[in-house]
């Protein structure tokens, strides 16, 4: 099963190497990883992607919250959320091709945020799997070079983890 | 008042409590070794003679007193010997401290000379660690070191400070609050309801096992865990580290449980119908094969640590709290009128088990001629009382050890249970010793261990500390040569160690007393002799070269298919 772990930790040096080294040595897999500072600078907020059995990702989640700089852990799978991932795309275009590419861009209300004579470069935000559709698109017309950032998540409804600082 | 870094570091220490360092200088730490050649008279540095001894030693003072030891090291190198010791205590989950300098901060990662990334490579086998950027953050840093240490499930934790950082100055500002840190608060009392479930299983099991490991020995719950055992009367199975958590000459000890437990305590695990795990964490030299582990019980699990819970075995009734509390929270319902528990219709189940003792598991055959190793511990535990406090090594000698000496009392036990760290036993004790001069501190060890640390002979010198080693001396990195016996056609390949110093003079070259025995009636004379030496003794016992360890689980078998003698 793939769970979306979201970590708020405190944004200090060596947080992610511990929160990273801590799958590498216990052989927990990671698919995706984001981290950047929230709130007031003070915490930072880690979403990360995995697979495994129920057992696996319960020890995950157990051996997350025992780090020390780790104040709250969430499995977001658990309940509904929404999920983005955002993916810059450099399509080489010829005169036959570039209608097309744009096309494609509208389709999925994606940006154009580069352009030259022969190449397009294209912004695209959604959930993975519509990242993977529009990228199955572009990739024939030729792709010359992609990034994804990975992705992002957060609980549906009014209730969220703390952000704020309790110093 | 203002400060230096390496004044905070020595006043920080002594307002916490700390009197006992043990320490290797070098050029990082020398502002902090100048303060503490200043302040002799508040806290004592003992000097070992590797760094690895250093934080051993620590690791045996803190396992004598349950209070945090402290290891002071310097940048690169003193770091790097230090790693061992700081895995060892991460595993048995010892509280320990370590200072480790680091090169000055201007300089961290230019390769500067004697530089290593400390908090990076000792990351994984520390619960945390600290690099000090700031003067400011010094003292503040190392409260929270210690009370990191010593809190929730104990660690060893490493506080990395650069050179610069030790003379730099700021305002030292008194304080004996606990540390309040946000995102570590451990759990101390059980779950009411979980602990009300939990004794009802205790009162409707017809086969119970309580089967007690460190976390009782380290949150000093050997009272609680006595207490509860008035009101159950449960056969009682120990791991390694939790040996002397409960008497052994009780009749409710069944012994040691796992590779080389005991065939009657293997034998109610794999038979019970509820197991009740109290600070152990199913190692899988415990458990064996999972699959047929404690196969008709229900799981009850009392642990500090979340982690430890569900980890390995399915747990059905996990609860999160320190043993001592939650023991506690237990007795007020075991000790309540109308707990009833299944004592009436226990009958059978000591029976049963009564029945598994007559195996006698552990009987061995001393002849005339050759010395067995079991009889040495035994002698040993008869010379003793059963009192000393015993370090040793890590083979065959220590599973004797666990085997055969009776641990009565909780605390006088030092091994390295987790990490199974060869070289830990004569460092150890040291620091034992030094929490209780006046204890008989014996290290049990084999020809092959004792070399790994050898060199701490000097330091037992220079303190004059009396500790008794005893060398059961096989001429074999024993249970390396006892698998190869067993798993691999008796191909003994480099577990042959017949070539080792003359341990009678080695130990007289050290100004130390070496006795040297082979003859069966003198083991008890030897022991004699040795131990009312008011210094440090070697004694060489030459035993039995091919004795081996039974009973044995064979890796990956199940607890009930020993291997008996």
């Amino acid at each position: 099963m793939r769970h979306v772990i979201s970590v708020l930790v405190e944004n200090e040096a060596g947080v992610l190497s511990r929160v990273v080294g801590l799958f590498s040595a216990r052989g927990f897999n990671i698919e995706t990883l984001t981290v950047a500072p929230v709130g007031d600078g003070e915490t930072s907020r880690i979403t990360l992607v995995t697979r495994g059995e129920d057992s696996i990702i319960e020890q995950i989640l157990k051996q997350l919250n025992k780090l020390v700089p780790v104040i709250q852990v969430a499995d977001l799978t658990e309940g509904a959320h929404v999920e983005r991932e955002l993916m810059l795309v450099k399509v080489a275009t010829d005169r036959d091709t570039r209608a097309e590419v744009l096309r494609i861009a509208d389709i999925f209300r994606s940006r154009v945020v580069d352009a030259t004579p022969t190449s397009f470069m294209i912004e695209v935000t959604g959930d993975s799997s519509k990242l993977d559709a529009c990228l199955a698109l572009l990739t024939p017309l030729g792709v010359t070079e992609m990034v994804r950032t990975g992705l992002v998540a957060l609980s549906r409804g009014d209730k969220g983890m703390v952000t704020k600082s309790s110093h | 008042m203002k400060m230096t870094g390496a004044q905070i570091v020595i006043q920080t220490l002594v307002d916490l409590g700390v009197d006992t360092l043990f320490g290797y200088p070098g050029g990082t730490v020398l502002y902090i070794y100048d303060e503490l050649y200043k302040n002799k008279h508040r806290i004592h540095h003992y000097l070992t003679r590797h760094e690895q001894g250093a934080v051993h030693a620590a690791d045996g003072y803190a396992r004598v007193t349950g209070r945090v030891g402290v290891a002071i090291v310097t940048s690169g190198p003193g770091a790097t010997n230090a790693v061992t010791g700081l895995a060892t205590a991460h595993m048995d989950s010892i509280p320990l401290l370590c200072i480790s300098g680091q090169v000055p901060a201007a300089l961290i990662g230019n390769d500067a000379f004697q530089e290593a990334d400390t908090v990076g490579i000792t990351r994984s086998c520390t619960k945390h660690n600290f690099l000090v950027r700031d003067v400011n953050d010094l003292a503040r840093v190392l409260r929270e070191a210690h009370f990191i240490a010593r809190s929730g499930r104990p660690g060893p934790v490493l506080v990395d400070i650069p050179k610069d950082i030790t003379v730099a100055q700021t305002e030292y500002v008194y304080s004996s609050a606990e540390p309040k840190i946000r995102s570590y608060k451990p759990t101390l009392s059980g779950h009411v309801g979980q602990i009300r479930r939990g004794a009802k299983m205790l009162q409707q099991s017809k086969r119970p096992v309580l089967y007690v490991g460190g976390g009782t020995v380290l949150s000093d719950a050997s009272e609680e865990l006595f207490k509860l055992q008035e009101g159950l009367n449960f056969p009682l199975t120990n791991t390694l580290m939790g040996l002397g958590s409960f008497p052994a000459a009780d009749s409710r000890f069944i012994g040691m449980l796992g590779m080389h437990g005991t065939y009657e305590a293997n034998m109610a695990v794999s038979n019970c119908d509820l197991l009740v795990a109290i600070g152990s964490r199913f190692d899988d030299r415990v458990t064996g094969k999972l699959s047929v582990f404690a196969p008709h019980a229900t799981i009850m699990h009392i642990d500090v640590d979340p982690t430890s819970i569900s980890k390995n075995v399915k747990v059905d009734l996990p609860i999160v709290g320190d043993v001592k509390h939650v023991l506690a929270q237990f007795n007020d319902l075991v000790h309540a009128p109308g707990f009833k528990s299944g004592l009436q219709d226990m009958g059978p189940w000591w029976e049963q088990i009564n029945e598994w003792r007559k195996r006698e598991c552990l009987r061995f055959n001393q002849g005339s001629d050759v010395i067995e190793p079991q009889y040495v511990i035994q002698c040993l535990h008869q010379v003793t009382k059963g009192e000393a406090i015993v370090a040793t090594d890590v083979g065959q000698h220590q599973m004797w050890a666990a085997q055969f000496y009776g641990f009565q009392k909780p605390r006088r036990w030092l091994t390295s249970g987790g990490l199974g760290t060869m070289g830990y036993g004569l460092p150890a004790g040291m620091g034992a010793q030094v929490a209780k001069p006046d204890a008989q501190v014996v290290v049990i060890t084999g020809e092959g261990s004792i070399q790994m640390n050898i060199q701490e002979f000097a330091t037992c010198l220079q303190y004059n500390w009396p500790v008794k080693v005893i060398i059961l001396n096989n001429g074999y990195l024993g249970m390396v040569r006892q698998w190869q016996e067993f798993f691999y056609e008796r191909r003994y390949a480099e577990s042959d160690m017949h070539v080792t110093p003359d341990f009678v003079r080695l130990a007289e070259a050290y100004g130390a007393l070496g006795l040297m025995c082979d003859q069966v009636d003198q083991v008890i004379p030897t022991l004699e002799r040795g131990l009312s030496h008011p210094g440090t003794v070697i004694m060489d016992f030459r035993v039995n070269r091919e004795a081996n360890v039974y009973p044995m689980v064979p890796a990956g078998a199940g607890l009930n298919e020993m291997i008996l003698i």
